[in-house]
């Protein structure tokens, strides 16, 4: 048995505890090694490099940093449709589905139905979904403006109108809501009884009653849906990229080279001008640093947000 | 984890009625409340089940009908559905994704599982580094480091054209799934496993004697997501796989159907809810699983 005296036994039952947390977690530390911090580097290293994935890479200093913030013609609308996207994205993400969320809790019958029909469209795989709604939304044989039409409404172009395809896409984004209504209907549920009741016997009404009971208890979990979705919303990429080849109607598979960002670049993201920079015109450099650029916003706008809710990690430390 | 089964169980119960019964003008003010409230919910239920009720509609329309406008169809064209399985490369998809998702979600779940442990229950020095560290890789946008990774599987290892890459790197760990799992195992109380180790279970024996059997349903939450995840992918296939149409997935390839019918909206239609059909039959059976996750994501911690 150790002792306090015993110290070599001490000291190897130390260096077995700390193999033993070694072990457990080496899956992780191989993977973020390998897959996280190798290509991270490489990225910034590829970043000063002229690169066409051919021949071999050469230094070329800042001229890739300098092409693609000063020069390069695509570099202004991207960031300009990812930062609209991010903010009215989640913006509307949060407030609707703060409202499904409220309504579900409000609803007396059927409850099961609605949930489920709530939830549903947040399954549905991001392209099928895109494809559905391009159809839905087609301006010549789509559902959507047959009916809006016969009720005497002229409907947009949707996909196919630079002014309407974010909004579309927003649009699209709405339907998927479930992951964000289940979770702030959890938060709302959780709000203590007893709170309500106080403020019933203080006669407050319903305004008051979500300002000064509900919402303080779900800031939290408010500021999460913020932060996941202006991460996930960065990284926005499948549904602008198959929504505006789609709607185009150019019959071309995937792999096709074609300007993204139907129509007039009005639903081309970041991610997307990173794929085509590296894919398709094969220039390295340039990707990476666009990447980089990414990776900055994404993390200063996290580590600002996160500030907020250090909560996250927290539970057990 | 009061609510985590929000999504199948029924609403709380109802405040209980004082002892007299209420006045009629209260009455009325609940029905018109009531009234209301589930106008509402029917209006947005319209709005999230409406879609599915189109694309089906349109799903077993003829191909001229597709292209009306038409909102019901007027002959039921069931083999739409056949004819989209007769589609050159349909089958080979489908085994591409079910091998992408089955492995994929297999790596994930056996390679987290030990370092969720290991961050939720062992006391050691870096412990809370290492757990940011997780965070940040989920924050990170998958394009920030595709180019690099892209050149290693293709010109080093020559795995391009296939979906390995994506499904190799899931052997050691999925950020999202340790995050989740560990918050799970946060809540096992630690007597548990003190107990295990009194009669003398060692650390591996006690995760998978102790800890396994009672994370199952944060077990079965990850594996779900990631099985969803790798299902819905289509950023991932397009970097490895589009080369070989042979190795694309149901997701990738989906986009293509419509090409090889420019026009048919019914046979897109109908492939776009047989990609869909899997992930919604499976969670009509594991309802309870995946709203926990989700919850566990958003509200622990």
């Amino acid at each position: 048995m150790a002792t306090l005296t015993n110290a070599p036994a001490l000291r190897r039952k130390a260096r077995r505890e700390r193999l033993r947390t070694l072990g457990f977690l080496s899956p992780w530390l191989v993977g973020f090694t390998v897959f996280f911090g190798y290509p991270l580097v490489a990225t910034v290293y590829f970043s000063f490099m002229h690169y066409n994935q051919v021949q071999a890479p050469t230094f070329v200093g800042l001229r890739n940093w300098r092409y693609v913030l000063e020069q390069m013609p695509l570099f202004g609308p991207a960031l300009w449709n990812t930062l609209w996207l991010v903010v009215v994205m989640v913006a509307l993400r949060v407030v609707f589905g703060l409202g499904i969320g409220l309504l579900v809790t409000k609803v007396k019958s059927g409850v099961g139905f609605f949930r489920t029909a709530f939830y549903l469209p947040y399954l549905a795989p991001p392209v099928a979904a895109t494809v559905a709604f391009v159809f839905l939304l087609n301006p010549g044989t789509g559902p959507v403006n047959d009916i809006l039409g016969s009720i005497g409404i002229h409907a947009p172009n949707w996909f196919n109108d630079p002014a309407w395809a974010k909004p579309s896409l927003v649009l699209l984004s709405l339907w998927g809501i479930g992951d964000l209504m289940v979770i702030f209907m959890a938060a709302l549920l959780d709000v203590p009884k007893e709170q309500y009741e106080a403020a019933d016997l203080d006669g407050a009404g319903a305004f008051h009653k979500f300002r000064y009971v509900t919402w303080p208890s779900i800031t939290p979990i408010v500021m999460f849906a913020v932060v996941t979705g202006v991460v996930q919303t960065m990284q926005y990429y499948t549904q602008a990229l198959v929504a505006g080849k789609l709607a185009s109607g150019v019959s071309v598979g995937p792999g096709s080279v074609i300007q993204p960002g139907y129509p007039d670049h009005s639903t081309l993201t970041v991610p997307q001008l990173v794929y085509s920079l590296g894919f398709q015109n094969f220039n390295t450099g340039a990707a990476c640093v666009l990447s980089l650029v990414l990776f900055a916003i994404a993390m200063a706008v996290t580590t600002l947000l996160m500030r907020k809710r250090a909560g996250l990690l927290s539970a057990d430390d | 984890m009061t609510a985590t089964t929000a999504l199948s169980a029924p609403s709380a119960p109802a405040r209980p009625a004082a002892g007299r019964s209420p006045a009629p003008a209260s009455r009325r003010r609940a029905a018109l409340h009531w009234i209301a409230v589930h106008t509402v919910a029917i209006a947005a239920a319209l709005f999230f089940i409406l879609p599915f009720v189109f694309v089906f509609l349109t799903s077993v329309m003829s191909d001229d009908q597709a292209l009306s406008g038409d909102l019901w169809p007027t002959e039921w064209n069931w083999s739409n559905y056949a004819d989209v399985f007769n589609t050159p490369g349909f089958l080979d998809w489908w085994r591409n994704s079910l091998m992408y998702a089955g492995l994929g979600t297999l790596f994930t779940v056996c390679s987290s599982i030990p370092v969720a442990y290991a961050l939720a229950k062992f006391r050691f020095r870096g412990r809370r580094a290492a757990m940011i560290l997780v965070i940040s890789t989920m924050m990170l946008p998958p394009q920030v480091i595709v180019i690099p990774m892209y050149l290693v599987w293709a010109q080093q290892l020559h795995l391009s054209g296939s979906l390995w890459p994506l499904i190799i790197p899931m052997a050691f760990g999925d950020a999202y799934s340790i995050f989740l799992l560990r918050q799970f195992l946060l809540t096992i109380p630690r007597e548990y496993l003190e107990s295990a180790k009194v009669d003398g279970s060692g650390e591996f024996g006690t995760l998978l004697r102790i800890v396994i059997p009672m994370a199952k349903p944060g077990i079965a939450a990850v594996a779900l997501f990631q099985f969803f995840y790798c299902w819905n992918d289509y950023f991932g296939p397009q970097i490895y796989a589009s080369q070989n149409p042979g190795a694309w997935t149901l997701s990738y390839g989906l986009e293509s159907f419509k090409s090889a019918h420019s026009v048919n909206w019914n046979l897109t239609m109908a492939a776009t809810l047989l990609v869909m059909a899997p992930v919604i039959i499976v969670f009509f059976f594991a309802q309870k699983a995946f709203v926990e996750g989700v919850t566990l994501t958003g509200v622990k911690g």
